[in-house]
């Protein structure tokens, strides 16, 4: 399955990385040569084998239905780069 | 023991501290002065040597009052730059997260700090823990403290991704660091060096508050000079976090105390399938040695098989980077980090333009794999596939752990090598993690130790995988490498 | 189960309209499904957040046992298949309410599977038509943040207090073919979740919103193309949408055009759907199973404790009020239809049961008639609740007592009840008070039979030439002049004799 420059533009358009023309062109080679590498995989008889799940035996552990955390405002706001009024600030959404 | 204090090992520092030989804050100030002596290096992210003095302070004050001491009282060691600490930049060598200051401490700084340890800075790495060479860094390479034989001056890789931790250690600017590994982040970096360190099994070190690369392969584990110093950090760091669902619920061994190097009734396999055509004569005699050695120490040695092992890189790097793609959606510019708000831009647009600034090129590569393996009518083929053979590379493992209690291969195939050297193609650099990806794709512990100069004067290391949670029977070879190697090898100070 | 008969009349001949829903019904707990931070209603912006809600680099999320625990319970409510072996999985888009990049969700493995729920078109008609819903599956997944778009000219605000709450998505099968039985079904599956106790079902505080997928066909033919129109928010909007989007496909159709697969949204003040474009971005979510969490195992103890807790639901309740407590299909209906008035019914059964030493059969009858008539009335009036009545279900039981012993006859019983709503005090207090206790005392009521007669010769004339109404008369008449505390079968009984 190789990928051409329209796909190269699609995945960066999914992975919200934008990308010039220039620097898609270039991914094109690489990419494939990368994914045409991975590929090998498809020769591997896996009949009857389920995909792994947990690396290491475990089971998944519930926490108890107790409020433990948050009323953290100051320090969930700490980093952002805009917040006005208690609130995370982003450019106006139309929706 | 040397008089050196930054030539002591975390061992001798703990016990001299103990002892009385020296104080807590003889020993940050001088790894301290190395850490401020090797800007060359570029080892270092942030240093915070106020951190390390601290600490000291804290530990001469609790001996003097004649308090308990932890287990780490009186020893700086360096951070990756991966670990979230409450109030220090971490950025994970990404400009993303440049500024960012965690209002948190990860599980295992946090267990490290308890215990007594101090904070000398964070260390340099790949950014976001993705390359084998610490070439991708935001905040440029780092130095390997070695260098070539017979005067060729070339800067050469301290490997990666814990590849500031390699440096600094082997450089003497810090008894012992934390790395973490994915792919081989904390074994091919120690081989570059010329130092040890060992991955634990998946799950007995938290995740919490580690910057997330591939969730079911991340591990955190210790990079220092001695199989010893490993065992002591591991203790401190391991232990069941009820905040990692995948965190294991299993009291921490006494890996230290239980050290030994007689390996009698232990049988070592070695993996046939690691002796490729054209593996470098250098390191399969290494290899050789390190067998010798082994059942020099009273170890049988049997020939095992890995029928799926080349196919364990490809199957890492559609499973790595697929979680990669989603771990690293979260660096958008709304919560925390930079913002590339261009004139006019949408929220949308704000994400492109925020993540196109905020990663670098491998970042960016290994994100649009990811999301391309992910993407409808390519999952199955790739993703589920994938999850399959690995499920094959973990059955390979069981089925040669049937015949033999531990595995010897090398550690990397080759020695370090020039910046700039593999750096124009991924897939030549991806390969050097050939030989470390399969354990960790079966979550297995697996270390890395020195076993002697290759004719360029360059370390190479050896390699032990053990069965899940023997940490114990992998450390005790470990050991018993070290005691025969005799590795004593250390960089010429040219910083 | 009936065939619906629901037909959209175009130009060109008949349409039938084929319905689905996906509900997203926020799971009641105290803390979120992944985090400890708090999930009530209403709170300051960010302050119920956690650094997971945040998705703080380093974060990782350890699931909340309550939330999987009322899923299970709801399948179990809906005779769902339950799976003792799921998996989350990640759904992953950029959006600003959504702060790890992805949604924690289950798409290949949900934790339960197919179910059913029956729906009544006319639930208070015992004849009405009954018919099966089949539902797909439930998932559980976190909900996300909210946006504010009002508050600044260029910006919007982002408050993260919602994101990461637990909510069961329900699907349903696209079975439903009118806009009445979408409405039942949503109505249904609300009465459902608040007698489980899994969701409090408040519509509009967003606890329950409705996806409703929508296409038309020729009766018979294949289904058409679905529109989907996200986040409707009540049981009149759902069938206002299902109704419109309906006619306004046909239109398309019958056009010559083409219905196109969209998301939609529903504009209540113009009672219109819209296309959302801006949403429409080529959608590729890129599931796999989320490696920061190992597969759900359930183990046969936490099922049993599950289904042990689960309360009589409402389809077993109303056939039991109508068979043994021997309720109208009417009153059964009503009472079930919501659990607080089942509970609170029962409740008023149990009391009254007790005071008058009668099995809850016997007492029954005349409990649901004063809830539903009297209490309901009275509330009405004064616009509360059930839940904020000023008279709860052991006064209630002790005034029908009073009642069903003869110490008062049912119209002192009315004024009693109003004091009791103005005053708060007790019936018994009351009526010892006020000295409303009804008479038996022959002598008394013959006396005033016997004024009552004479005053109204004419009338006796009258009743005996064989206008029987009369009777009704002179028993009012001799109710008046004893003030009301007559015991109306004496009185009857004096009449008859004293007109023999």
């Amino acid at each position: 399955m190789s990928i051409d420059l329209q796909t190269v533009k699609k995945i960066a358009s999914l992975s919200r990385i934008s990308v010039t023309d220039a620097e898609a062109e270039a991914m094109v080679p690489e990419l494939n040569n990368i994914l045409g590498w991975v590929e090998q995989l498809g020769e591997v008889d896996v009949t009857g084998i389920e995909p792994m799940t947990a690396v290491i035996p475990n089971h998944q552990r519930l926490r108890e239905d107790a409020v433990t955390d948050g009323d953290v405002r100051d320090k969930v706001l700490a980093n952002a780069p805009q917040a006005e009024h208690g609130f995370f600030a982003v450019p106006k959404v139309i929706e | 023991m040397s008089n050196n204090l930054t030539d002591l090992t975390v061992a001798e520092i703990r016990d001299g501290f103990r002892g009385g030989d020296f104080s807590a804050r003889e020993v940050a100030e001088a790894f301290n002065a190395n850490v401020a002596g090797a800007k060359a290096l570029n080892a270092f992210i942030v240093e915070t040597p106020e951190k390390a003095l601290e600490a000291a302070d804290a530990a001469d004050k609790a001996k003097a009052a004649g308090e308990a001491l932890g287990a780490l009282a009186g020893v700086p060691i360096g951070m990756k730059d991966l670990f979230c600490t409450e109030g220090v930049q971490t950025t994970a060598a990404s400009h993303m997260l440049e500024g960012f200051t965690p209002t948190y401490e990860s599980t295992v700084s946090g267990k490290l700090w308890a215990a007594g340890a101090g904070m000398l800075g964070k260390l340099n790495l790949d950014q976001f823990a993705m390359g084998s060479s610490n070439e991708t860094s935001y905040y440029g390479n780092v130095i390997s403290p070695w260098r070539r034989g017979g005067g060729d001056n070339a800067a050469l890789a301290p490997g990666g991704s814990s590849g500031g931790s390699s440096s600094a250690i082997a450089a003497r600017l810090c008894p012992a660091a934390t790395g973490t590994d994915t792919g081989g982040s904390i074994r091919q970096p120690a081989a570059f060096t010329g130092i040890s360190g060992i991955k634990p099994t998946y799950g007995r070190c938290s995740r919490w508050g580690i910057v997330a690369f591939a969730s079911s392969l991340d591990q955190a584990g210790p990079m220092a000079r001695t199989v010893r110093d490993n065992a002591i950090l591991l203790e401190t760091m391991s232990g069941f976090d009820p905040r990692d669902s995948t965190s294991l619920d299993l009291a921490v061994p006494q890996w230290e105390a239980n050290l030994t190097s007689d390996l009698k009734g232990k049988k070592v396999g070695i993996p046939k399938e690691y002796r490729p055509d054209g593996l470098n004569a250098e390191i399969a005699a290494l290899w050789d040695r390190g067998i010798e050695w082994l059942k020099d120490a009273g170890a049988e040695v049997v020939e095992v098989s890995l029928p799926h092992t080349k196919y364990a890189l490809p199957t890492y790097y559609i499973i790595a980077p697929a979680e990669a793609s989603s771990n690293l959606a979260r660096y958008d510019g709304v919560r925390y980090g930079q913002r590339d708000l261009p004139d006019g831009a949408g929220l949308q647009d704000m994400y492109a333009a925020t993540r196109a600034l905020g990663f670098g090129p491998e970042v960016k590569r290994r994100i649009m794999i990811g999301t391309y393996v992910l993407s409808a009518g390519f999952y199955d083929a790739y993703y589920t596939q994938a999850q399959k053979v690995r499920a094959l590379i973990a059955r390979d493992f069981e089925q040669a752990f049937e015949k033999c209690d531990l595995l010897l291969t090398p550690t990397a195939p080759s020695a370090s090598f020039a910046l700039g050297e593999k750096q124009a193609d991924p897939l030549a650099m991806y390969l050097n993690d050939v030989f470390t990806v399969p354990a960790s794709l079966a979550g297995l512990p697996a270390m890395a130790v020195p076993g002697g100069l290759d004719s360029q004067g360059l370390p190479l290391g050896l390699q032990i995988i053990g069965k899940a949670l023997d940490e114990q029977t992998v450390l005790n070879a470990g050991l018993a490498i070290e005691e025969r190697a005799g590795f004593n090898a250390r960089p010429d100070k040219w910083w | 189960m009936t065939e619906s008969t629901y037909r959209i009349q175009g130009a060109t001949g008949e349409w039938e309209v084929v319905i689905g829903l996906e509900v997203h019904a926020q799971v009641t707990s105290q803390a979120k499904l992944f985090s400890g931070a708090a999930t009530a209603f209403g709170a300051e912006p960010n302050t119920q957040v956690s650094l997971v809600d945040a998705a703080m680099p380093g974060m990782l999320p350890v699931p909340n046992r309550e939330c999987i625990r009322q899923a299970v319970r709801t399948g179990m409510a809906i005779d769902a298949q339950i799976n003792k072996w799921s998996r989350f999985d990640r759904k992953n888009y950029f959006y600003a309410d959504l702060p790890q990049g992805y949604q924690i969700s289950q798409l290949y493995h949900p934790i339960v599977g197919e179910g059913q729920i029956e729906i009544t078109l006319d639930e208070k008609n015992p004849d009405s038509s009954t018919k099966t819903i089949g539902i797909e599956r439930i998932h559980v997944e976190q909900d996300a943040g909210k946006l504010m778009h009002d508050q600044h000219p260029t910006r919007s605000y982002v408050d993260l207090n919602r994101s990461g709450v637990a909510l069961m998505e329900i699907v349903s099968k696209p079975d439903m073919r009118s806009p009445a039985e979408a409405g039942a079904y949503l109505s249904k599956l609300r009465t459902i979740l608040r007698y489980v106790g899994s969701c409090d079902g408040n519509m509009d505080q967003g606890s329950m919103r409705a996806d409703v997928n929508v296409s038309v066909r020729r009766p018979g033919e294949e289904f058409g193309t679905r529109t989907e129109t996200k986040n409707v928010n009540s049981v009149r909007f759902v069938m206002a949408v299902v109704e419109h989007e309906a006619s306004r496909q046909v239109d398309v159709l019958e056009a010559g055009g083409k219905v196109v697969q969209e998301t939609r949204l529903y504009d209540p003040d113009r009672n219109e759907t819209r296309s959302m474009r801006s949403k429409e971005d080529a959608h590729d979510y890129r599931y796999f199973p989320d490696p920061d969490l190992l597969p759900l195992e359930l183990d046969d103890a936490f099922l049993e404790e599950c289904r042990q807790s689960l309360p009589e639901l409402p389809d077993a309740k109303r056939q039991r009020y109508e068979q043994a407590l021997g309720l109208s299909a009417y009153n059964a209906a009503t009472l079930t239809a919501d659990a607080d008035t089942a509970r609170w019914f029962e409740a008023l059964l149990a009391e009254g049961a007790r005071i008058q030493k009668k099995s809850e059969g016997e007492v029954a009858k005349a409990s649901a008639n004063w809830l539903l008539s009297e209490l309901y009335g009275a509330l009405n009036r004064l616009g509360k609740s059930l839940e904020d009545s000023p008279v709860g279900p052991e006064e209630g039981a002790e005034l029908l007592a009073l009642v069903a012993d003869g110490t008062i006859s049912g119209t002192i019983a009315k004024q009693v009840f109003e004091i009791m709503l103005e005053t708060g005090d007790r019936a018994p207090k009351i009526v010892e008070e006020k000295g409303l206790k009804q008479t038996s005392d022959t002598g008394a009521i013959e006396a005033a039979v016997a004024k009552v007669l004479a005053d109204n010769g004419d009338k006796v004339e009258q009743y005996k030439a064989g206008k029987d109404a009369l009777f009704g008369f002179f028993v009012g008449q001799t109710m008046k002049a004893m003030q009301g505390k007559a015991n109306p079968q004496v009185v009857n009984e004096l009449i008859k004799k004293a007109l023999a």
